[in-house]
């Protein structure tokens, strides 16, 4: 795997790969199964998926509950490992790690974006921006520089030293979406990222999601909503821990400027 | 480092009151051992300076009023006879291994000088006594072999005694009243700490109010008749001797000596009106009394340290539990498992070491108040002495209870799951 650094000069530098061209793959799986196992019970919560995402990507998973996206979601985002089948993130494959390992590639490749924000109570914004960087050891004077960068890109330069309390949900997915950024990751989740957020706020949100990925950020997002999986460039079904469908999205919401009306008229 | 350390502090921040009784299981803990080592060394302390001062090759025999039976109550009149006896004293510094006996009789008196008047005691004994009390000298000389041989009336004065009598006179060659003799005042003796009783068998003395005079003046002087009106009270008894202090030239002389001396006792006294002392057993005695100190503080010291680690484990097993969400986020955003154990670690550790920080202040403070509280309740004087090794101990206990109690929660920390962390309320 290539080193990958932040380069100066840019917030997002984009590229995970020294010979990027777009068209790079980041994600690929074949054939992953992920059984759980209660007691003498099998659950199979996928049943062989097989997918290839290329770099600067903006997908979105749907499907019933249960389907298992939450599931996959977990498996692209190094948190558990594949009962069988292959993961390679980035040219690397990463199914069969160890423990320490995985916590490695979360902490230098992967940026999470949660339904329930997931910030750490006690720590400031700015210091929750940060935590991935920490188990790094590279929080750095430039690190410092370029917390506040991101802080600016999502809008909460005066809220950094704000605790998550005293924050608004949507500022709060702002302080996750920065911290996911922070490390500048192969790609970004996404569950319900706005799934406890209001009409306004999500719209909002999903702006600040669609610009990171013009600005070339990988994003794999998971939602129940098709106005929110509207924004996405490529929409995946799926049913019983299978895929069903895989489609470019061919009306895609673009978000307007925000003196603009909110969109009506989608359900 | 320095960030996990900042880290721990706001996590423990946030639950301020939770901290705080976390902790004080240790303050307590460590407030406990460092007092009770401080108090502990002093009374030991204070116990062998005195069984010191009086010498591991010595043997003390003394003369004790016999308990008087009843019939003595009817005949009050009657002159009690009892003690060591000049006879006593040749047998016994006629033991082989004994190479020095100093016989004392001390009573107490009136010493007069001028309109002024000490109540004091009188210490009629020979040359040697300022030898083995290690007494020094602070203007003249003291009593001489000469002294003795001519019957002089010359007095040594206690520190006490000649400040109180002459002030700021020079008190060598003037003359002192005791009974009805004058005696002249040859030397002076320095300021001596008064010795503290040990253990009943022994009383404190305090040298400074004492005069010494040589024993053959005081047998011609006095008598044998111990009288003393002082206070309005009027008692009288026969005394010959009221101590000898043998001397012997080795430690291993010591026992064998004090078995003839016992033989040679009874076999010339048929009441108990004597009382051999022995410094060497009551330093062993004292040291047995400080080894049983030292293993009875082991144990409070290694059952507060437990209980307060046990309450630390708990605590931190709770909070580990209401952080599982945190937990799961580390994990997320790239904590290994290592990062979430120590971090647990660190806070436990936090609160140890700052309970026994805590706990060596008070510790520390607490003897100072008992010793205040002790000598203006009770005028009792009780003797502190800080070990200087104990202060770097405490929190160094504290550190290691920090660790070893945080163990087990850090490792259920460390041993969750991420997902389930992340999907915990
Ligand atoms: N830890 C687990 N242990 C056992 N079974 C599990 C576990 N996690 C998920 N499952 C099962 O795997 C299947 C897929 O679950 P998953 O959470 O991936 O669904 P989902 O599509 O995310 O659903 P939702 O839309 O409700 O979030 C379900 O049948 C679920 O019950
Ligand atoms: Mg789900």
């Amino acid at each position: 795997m290539s080193e990958h650094t932040p380069k100066s000069g840019s917030v997002l530098t984009g590229d995970g790969f020294s010979d990027s061209g777009g068209t790079n793959v980041v994600v690929k799986i074949v054939d992953l199964v992920k059984n759980y196992y209660l007691g003498s019970v099998v659950v199979p919560a996928l049943r062989g998926v097989s997918l290839e995402i290329k770099e600067g990507e903006f997908l979105a998973i749907m499907g019933a509950s249960g389907s298992g996206k939450s599931t996959l979601l977990n498996l692209l985002g190094c948190l558990d490992r594949p009962t069988s089948g292959q993961y390679y993130l980035g040219g690397r494959d990463v199914s069969k790690l160890d423990d320490d390992e995985l916590s490695e590639i979360r902490g230098r490749y992967i940026g999470f974006v949660f339904q329930s924000y997931n910030l750490i109570p006690q720590l400031t914004a700015e210091e929750n921006m940060e935590v991935p960087l920490y188990y790094q050891g590279r929080i750095t004077p430039e690190s410092k520089k370029r917390v506040r960068e991101l802080a600016r890109l999502v809008g909460l330069e005066q809220w950094l030293h704000h605790k998550p309390t005293q924050l608004s949900g949507g500022q709060q997915q702002r302080v996750a979406i920065a911290r996911a950024l922070v490390n500048d990751p192969y790609i970004i989740l996404a569950d319900e990222p706005t799934g406890n957020l209001d009409t306004k706020t999500s719209y909002e949100i999903m702006k600040l999601i669609v610009q990171l990925n013009d600005m070339g950020k990988t994003i794999i997002m998971v939602t129940h909503e098709p106005d929110i999986a509207a924004y996405a460039k490529r929409i995946v079904m799926m049913r019983d821990g299978k895929i069903l469908s895989d489609t470019i999205n061919e009306n895609r919401t673009i978000p307007r400027d925000e003196q603009e009306p909110l969109p009506v008229g989608q359900n | 480092m320095a960030l996990v350390l900042k880290i721990g502090v706001k996590s423990l921040l946030l639950h301020k009151v939770r901290s705080i009784l976390a902790g004080l299981g240790i303050v307590i803990g460590t407030a406990a051992v460092i007092s009770l080592l401080t108090i502990g060394a002093g009374s030991r302390k204070e116990a062998l300076d005195a069984i010191k001062a009086l010498g591991a090759t010595n043997l003390i025999v003394a003369s004790v009023k016999p308990p008087q039976d009843s019939s003595d109550a009817t005949r009050r009149a009657r002159i009690l006879k009892y003690g060591i006896t000049w006879e006593d004293y040749e047998r016994l510094s006629s033991i082989p291994t004994v190479w020095r006996a100093v016989p004392i009789r001390a009573f107490p008196a009136e010493i007069w000088y001028k309109a002024n008047k000490f109540d004091g005691r009188v210490v009629a004994t020979n040359p040697r006594y300022a030898e083995i009390n290690r007494l020094t000298l602070l203007a003249g000389r003291f009593l001489t072999d000469r002294d003795e041989d001519t019957i002089d009336n010359v007095a040594v004065l206690g520190f006490d005694v000649a400040r109180d009598l002459f002030q700021y006179e020079d008190p060598i060659g003037k003359s002192i009243k005791m009974g009805n003799h004058y005696y002249r005042i040859v030397g002076v003796m320095a300021y001596r700490v008064p010795t503290a009783g040990v253990g009943g068998s022994l009383a404190r003395e305090d040298y400074n109010r004492d005069v010494y005079i040589p024993l053959s003046t005081c047998r011609a002087r006095f008598g044998d008749w111990i009288i003393d009106r002082r206070s309005g009270q009027f008692t009288a008894e026969e005394l010959e001797l009221s101590q000898v202090t043998l001397t012997v030239h080795d430690t291993h002389q010591v026992r064998p000596t004090a078995n003839i001396i016992r033989t040679l006792m009874e076999r010339y006294h048929d009441k108990p009106d004597y009382q051999i002392t022995v410094p060497l057993d009551l330093l062993e005695d004292a040291e047995r009394t400080a080894l049983l100190w030292a293993v009875f503080l082991g144990v409070v010291a290694g059952i507060s340290l437990l209980v307060g680690g046990i309450g630390i484990a708990n605590i931190m097993l709770a909070t580990v539990m209401e952080r599982t969400r945190e937990i799961g986020i580390r994990r997320a955003v790239g904590a290994k498992r290592r990062h979430i154990a120590q971090q647990f670690l660190v806070e436990a550790t936090i609160l140890t070491t700052t309970g026994g920080i805590i706990g060596l202040g008070v510790g520390l403070v607490t003897p100072e108040i008992i010793r205040y509280v002790a000598d203006w309740l009770f005028d009792y004087e009780v003797t502190t002495q800080i070990l200087w090794w104990s202060l770097p101990m405490a929190p160094i206990i504290a550190i290691v209870v920090g660790v070893l109690s945080g163990l087990y929660p850090a490792r259920r920390a460390a041993l969750m799951d991420p997902i389930e962390a992340l999907r915990h309320e």
